[in-house]
């Protein structure tokens, strides 16, 4: 990894790694209390699989240097932060989930943090736990915790879960009983009393996130931080618009490792980076530099992909594609509407909140028509020549969902392929040959 | 000499070749891929130019699970596209195409002469040729006597969706004293029957064609007519689809 010099970068992007430098990671990761045998195992295949995936990649941004490094150093950088700010009292809440209002755990002065279980290394773990034939990111949720290889899932005063499905709904049982452990119950239809009672979850997070940090949410925090929010998501907006050009500035695989490090970063300074990165993009777009001149442009829609899963995104893009859009947790879902800033007193600003939250369509929503309304639109205003379904393995919803998403894109006329997959690599051959022969469909 | 134009696909199970030549006959030759496909692409290659001299004057599309193992290609196209060209060449129209491979089996439906749309199981290897393989083993007969005594017997249910847990099914079967005609029976009845469930949420066009290993087998065909309500057409070089394809489209590649 040595094309990037670290130190000035760190220095440039304000991140204070505090007592602990650079080469003191296993030092934090120790006091963390991590398995650190175990961990240096994960830590050994992650730089081959950042080169595999991400530097063998063709004229990137120059402002891509920004997120290599926050990757690079992925249980070292924003961790040291954590700990930092913890040492000062501060409270970490973790996060699992598109759903839970970051606004609100900022406007406490707490730092939500998004526990990403994107890896097969964490898999076999959970699996002492759950069922096998139980979805890999809610396998790999329950190994992170529990063979405590992960510094956020160490990292976390409190995690935060929400009922979007039966799977998760009971692993948190089992995580609540190693760490604290507060459930949202979300709503799974989409009627007035459906909003309101979001809305009062979100009142209840709000009595924990206060009892946890000893802060009070008042108006003035929380005006500040759905403004706060909202930035990050219209940066993330923009970079959407901005990858969906005719000349496609940026690949899927880049932009989908954004939306990843989206869930854990500091929001403001992730905004400066992503709107850094846009004024680039933007100058591409001028100078009509594509990255996937010729190639086939795909939108992926389905289950979240989490930080390190960027095996669809790979597989695509060097087999003839290029990902243009993600309808999915990692992607659209994540940013799309904004909060309405118009609130004054407390209970507007909650409701507004829950409005914008509800407004995801997530396939655990009966019905949940408004997704395939999401994936046209986004399939004809990123002019998708081809939309990939992907779910992860046993999420029964989204696979279920499949089946009525393709007669919608078929009576558009929208070139349609569902895929399946888990983390593991034994099915990469089958799907090359699924989305190869689906790109050469498309020529 | 004119120009030729050169199919290689390269199967789990078997590599087919299928050689195109302005005048000429179609030629078409099979071998078993083995455990390498760079060593059987590469006596596929000495074979090619022992008969035919140099390739410099050949074009060669390969494809198949082995298509990267054939670096002497021009071109690497799958064989969902290969085997939509070549089946819609074999019938002459459009299609939909069952094509029951060693390892996975395929569902193409092809409209104005191009694969529009397909499926591959992805679950396991049940309904495919390797399951039937598998069984035939079981039995001690070959894939040729296992269809034979099919057609006899009286299908016992198989239902494991797994190949290895369908093996145990049998062996108890065969602890009990049931015939070898029976099991047989039930073994092709089973692989008719997950081919014609993984397709059934698909459309099938008024032709349906079945290529790969058994697409010659006029029982297999009807059994499978039957699961489906609509006539499955056994193609006698439906094997070679694949391979057909490929020199079809190197050909293609050319104009």
């Amino acid at each position: 990894m040595g094309r990037f010099s670290w130190s000035r970068l760190v220095d440039v992007t304000g991140f204070n790694k505090g007592d602990y430098i650079m080469a003191d990671n296993q030092q934090m990761w120790k006091d963390l209390g991590m398995n650190l045998e175990m961990h240096d195992m994960l830590c050994e295949v992650l730089p081959g699989a950042i080169g595999d995936v991400f530097m063998s990649q063709e004229n990137r941004p120059a402002a891509m240097d920004y997120f290599d490094m926050v990757l690079a150093d992925v249980h070292g950088l924003r961790p040291a932060e954590l700990v930092e700010f913890r040492k000062n009292g501060g409270k970490v809440f973790g996060t699992f989930c598109a759903y839970v209002p970051d606004e609100v755990i900022f406007a406490a002065g707490g730092i939500a943090t998004g526990l990403c279980a994107g890896s097969q290394f964490w898999v076999p773990g959970g699996e002492r736990y759950l069922p096998a034939n139980t979805c890999p990111l809610i396998k790999a949720m329950l190994g992170a915790r529990f063979d405590k290889t992960c510094p956020f899932y160490r990292l976390a005063d409190v995690y935060i879960g929400e009922t979007t499905c039966d799977g998760k709904k009971k692993a948190y049982e089992i995580l609540g009983t190693d760490v604290p452990l507060h459930v949202m119950d979300l709503p799974q239809m989409k009627r007035e009393k459906d909003y309101l009672k979001w809305a009062d979850e979100i009142k209840d997070l709000i009595a924990v996130v206060e009892k946890t940090t000893g802060n009070k949410v008042t108006e003035e925090n929380l005006a500040e931080n759905i403004k706060k929010i909202n930035v990050k998501r219209a940066a993330l907006e923009r970079l959407y618009k901005l990858r969906r050009n005719e000349c496609v500035p940026i690949s899927g695989t880049d932009t989908l490792l954004i939306s990843q490090i989206a869930y854990y970063d500091d929001p403001e300074r992730f905004a400066t980076m992503v709107n850094k990165l846009c004024d680039e993009l933007e100058q591409r777009v001028a100078d009509g530099v594509s990255i996937a001149e010729g190639k086939k442009r795909i939108l992926i829609t389905g289950t979240p992909m989490a930080i390190p899963n960027w095996k669809l995104h790979n597989l695509v893009e060097t087999s003839g594609g290029v990902v243009v859009c993600e309808e999915t947790c990692t992607g659209t879902r994540y940013f799309e509407n904004q909060v309405d800033e118009s609130g004054k007193t407390m209970d507007e600003m909650i409701q507004n909140i829950a409005n914008r939250y509800m407004g995801i369509n997530c396939a655990c929503f009966t019905p949940n028509t408004a997704r395939a309304d999401d994936v046209i639109r986004l399939a004809k205003d990123s002019k998708a020549d081809g939309v990939i379904d992907v779910n992860l393995m046993f999420c029964q919803t989204y696979d279920i969902e499949g089946r009525s998403l393709e007669e919608r894109l078929k009576a558009e006329g929208i070139p349609f392929l569902g895929l399946e997959t888990d983390y593991t690599d034994n099915d990469a051959q089958q799907l090359k040959t699924r989305i190869g022969a689906f790109i050469e469909m498309l020529g | 000499m004119a120009k030729k134009y050169i199919g290689i696909d390269i199967g789990s199970t078997a590599s087919k070749v299928c050689i195109l030549e302005e005048g000429k006959e179609n030629v078409y030759e099979v071998l078993p891929t083995g455990w390498n496909s760079k060593i059987t692409a590469g006596i596929i290659r000495e074979e090619l130019e022992k008969r035919y001299g140099s390739l410099d004057d050949a074009d060669v599309v390969a494809t198949g699970y082995g298509r990267i193992s054939v670096e002497y290609a021009d071109k690497v196209i799958t064989e969902i596209t290969c085997h939509g060209r070549g089946g819609f060449e074999m019938i002459g129209r459009d299609c939909t195409i069952i094509d029951i491979g060693g390892q996975d089996t395929k569902y193409i439906n092809v409209v104005n002469g191009k694969p529009v749309d397909f499926l591959m199981n992805d679950k396991c290897a049940a309904g495919t040729g390797k399951f039937i393989e598998v069984m035939a083993n079981r039995l001690g007969l070959t894939i040729e006597e296992l269809f034979e005594l099919a057609e006899v017997g009286k299908p016992i249910a198989i239902s494991s969706l797994c190949t290895v847990f369908a093996e145990s099914e049998v062996i108890n079967y065969m602890g009990e004293g049931r015939s070898r005609e029976d099991l047989a029976a039930g073994v092709i009845d089973s692989v008719a029957l997950k081919v014609a469930t993984l397709v059934q949420r698909k459309e099938l066009q008024d032709t349906v064609i079945i290529t790969g290993g058994f697409s010659n087998n006029e029982f297999f065909a009807s059994l499978l007519s039957k699961k489906l309500g609509k006539t499955a057409t056994a193609m006698p070089d439906g094997r070679y689809a694949g391979a057909y394809g490929a020199a079809l489209l190197a050909k293609e590649k050319n104009r």
